[in-house]
């Protein structure tokens, strides 16, 4: 029996959390993630499917962030489910069985790294970092933009104070530098 | 630039990828097509001084593939859809 220490995205054994100038970056290390396409013909099966698993399917740019199950929308018929490992931490197999043939999932938890930005008026950092119309995103919206070149997802559950953004984990430090360097800029 | 993306809005060209003409979705049925076909479907390409439909890809954003009708003298776009619904409505990807 393999006897191994998990590490977080940012290598460390805990989750790192900075607070600058009001505005916390947290890490989240207990997100499970898995991709979900609806298959050609199954497309409204996935969806009344998808819909008992997450809440309500969310809309183009949207997010639903009610219950355990998290989704997101990701791209015309496709979303991505998320739950904390405490709750389920095989998604995959837990998604799929839930959507059966309707739709193929993918197991993405170790292909992101997602980091909470809470406080005040965090739209400061926000326009520093991507290009999304802030002036338009509510809670709910999820939107896909690029940070520092890297390619992330901007989900929003309290406009101008919290945010979650997720990023490939392989690039988690540059992305988390990216994030901290524009809460310095804002102070 | 703009491109007001059929499902979220007006979103910054920088976010797009520029792939080409749109007609590389009109590829010749591999079961009938002559070498003819093939070579013009590869190598031909109008190149228009006015409105020419064009395939963007939204790199930066929900990955799906667009049609974008831009005039390529003023740069207007007048048109952008989703390309694979360009595609199905052409009888593509049933």
């Amino acid at each position: 029996m393999h006897d191994l220490i998990a590490i977080t995205a940012l290598g460390a054994s805990e989750p790192q959390v900075e607070t600058i100038g009001g505005i916390t970056c947290t890490e989240v290390a207990n997100l499970a993630l898995a991709s979900v396409a609806a298959r050609l013909g199954g497309e409204a099966a996935c969806r009344e499917r998808l819909a008992s698993l997450v809440g309500t399917v969310p809309a183009a740019g949207k997010a639903e962030l009610t219950g355990p199950f998290s989704a997101k929308w990701v791209g015309p018929d496709q979303w991505m489910v998320g739950v904390e490992y405490e709750v389920q931490n095989d998604i995959a197999a837990h998604v799929k069985a839930a959507l059966g043939n309707t739709a193929s999932v993918t197991e993405q938890t170790d292909a992101w790294s997602a980091f909470d930005l809470s406080g005040q008026r965090i739209n400061r950092v926000l326009e520093l970092l991507c290009n999304i119309n802030l002036s338009s995103v509510g809670a709910g919206s999820a939107a896909r933009t690029s940070i520092h070149h890297l390619s992330c997802f901007v989900i929003c559950r309290v406009p101008n104070a919290n945010v979650r953004i997720l990023g490939p984990r392989a690039s988690a430090t540059s992305l988390h530098s990216a994030i901290t360097t524009a809460m310095r800029s804002v102070r | 630039m703009l491109i007001n993306h059929p499902l979220l809005g007006p979103r910054d060209s920088s976010e797009f990828i520029y792939l080409g003409d749109a007609t590389l979705i009109d590829r010749p049925d591999p079961e009938t097509a002559s070498a003819q076909d093939w070579h013009d479907y590869a190598y031909l390409r109008d190149n228009p001084a006015g409105p020419h439909r064009e395939l963007w890809f939204h790199e930066a954003g929900d990955r799906s593939w667009l049609v974008v009708t831009r005039n390529t003298v003023t740069h207007e776009i007048t048109s952008v859809e989703l390309a694979r619904d360009v595609a199905r409505s052409q009888g593509r990807s049933k």
